[in-house]
């Protein structure tokens, strides 16, 4: 048998173009982002530290201030966002070039699952159930980028992603967009919470995320917040709020304003 | 994913697509020198890979719908998620529908009913069909790859 040549030896004209199908999926998401101003992925290493309620209340704090905010709530598995921004389960209103996001309190713009899934069920997909680990993580990375790209957000000053627990969702919002977002960090004052955190933004510095800074969540009693300091230090990077257990407006807008 | 005649040292060109069933995807390859055709098939969960990735084997023929892989793919997705009542006037419109092709087009689920009768309807208007059919929808679904549509 004679020597095969490699993959990218073959340069005849290919009718699937699979790779341009997969370039034109992503030039969708850069037209459709090309009129926000920031997107900012809100992530923590660990669950449970709040960043949908950050996320939230911070979008409305933004939006309060002036500017135009979107959440795409990032969390297909586990949406929480609408509930915290006010929005019912209202059919989204589809057009060819795309679906309108729902309007949630103080004007903020937001798509969810929670939106397009049945109450109470789990997301699920259609397809063969033996070894569906191969294709889902596939299948839910498809969504995120339909989230991202067939959603007619608009003109933006900021759209926030919620972010599941995690690094699995950052590292394809990485891959969709084509250049990693700018993350902000949410921790409560626990080691626990701090270790985990550390070890996202650590993959986000060698992803080439730009850090915004931390917000140290739940702080109170006899968790006094002083553990991110340590992290702060540790990554260069500013503590923009101490968040306590019931923030006020003005918390939040100090918040918004250090961002 | 290429094909290579080894005799030939040939790129083999795509030919044709099918979905045969038992959730198989075939696609068909021919040597422009010798003339031998191959069939690649996948397995179903290859087949839903390739879904995943949301990349017609073969080419797209028609742009992808908005959230096309949620539509086509969730399986717990709400009835009324998407209003297809207030797109733009005029959008796949000027089609006909025969009776037997809209009872057809009602046995598909609310969830994509909305997107699946928006293909039909540009599939018919870029050909000047003036009325769908079962038949159109037939020729349709296999020039397009809709399974399950």
């Amino acid at each position: 048998m004679p020597p095969i040549r490699t993959y990218h030896d073959l340069t005849d004209a290919d009718r699937s173009g699979l790779p341009e199908q997969i370039g034109a999926q992503r030039k969708r998401v850069a037209e459709r982002l090309a009129g926000v101003g920031r997107v900012i992925a809100v992530m923590s290493g660990k669950g449970g530290v709040g960043k949908s309620y950050v996320t939230a209340h911070l979008a409305r704090a933004l939006a309060r201030s002036g500017r135009a905010v979107g959440v795409l709530d990032a969390d297909l598995n586990g949406p929480t966002i609408p509930r915290l921004l006010g929005i019912d389960h209202s059919p989204r209103p589809t057009h060819r070039d795309g679906i309108e996001p729902a309007v949630g309190a103080d004007g903020v713009t937001c798509i969810s699952m929670a939106m397009l899934l049945e109450d109470g069920a789990p997301l699920a997909f259609k397809g063969p159930s033996a070894e569906s680990f191969v294709w889902r993580g596939a299948m839910e990375a498809s969504a995120l980028r339909e989230l991202l790209g067939d959603v007619a957000w608009g003109a933006l000053d900021a759209l926030l992603l919620d972010l599941p627990p995690g690094m699995q969702r950052y590292v394809e919002l990485c891959d969709i967009l084509g250049a990693p977002p700018a993350v902000l960090t949410v921790t409560i004052p626990t080691p626990e919470s701090r270790d985990a955190v550390r070890r996202a933004m650590r993959a986000a510095v060698d992803r080439g995320s730009r850090l915004l800074g931390i917000v140290e969540n739940m702080v109170g009693d006899e968790f006094p917040g002083s553990l991110d300091r340590r992290l702060a230090g540790e990554f260069g990077v500013p503590i923009l709020a101490r968040l306590p257990w019931r923030p006020t407006p003005d918390a939040w807008a100090g918040l918004a304003g250090r961002l | 994913m290429k094909f290579l005649c080894v005799d030939c040292d040939k790129q083999m060109a795509f030919e044709e697509r099918q979905l045969p069933g038992d959730g198989t995807l075939a696609a068909t390859f021919k040597c422009p020198t010798c003339g031998r055709v191959v069939a690649m098939l996948t397995n179903p969960m290859e087949t839903q890979l390739v879904s995943s990735l949301g990349v017609e084997i073969g080419g797209r023929t028609v742009p992808a719908q908005p959230l096309e892989t949620v539509r086509k793919m969730v399986s717990t997705g709400r009835e009324d998620a998407f209003d297809e009542g207030s797109r733009e006037p005029g959008a796949g419109s000027g089609t006909n529908w025969s009776a037997g092709a809209l009872e057809r087009l009602n046995r598909v689920p609310n969830f994509v009913r909305g997107m699946v009768k928006r293909i039909y309807a540009d599939y018919a208007k870029e050909r000047g069909i003036a009325e769908i059919t079962p038949a159109v929808m037939d020729t349709a679904r296999a020039e397009l790859g809709l399974e399950g549509m």
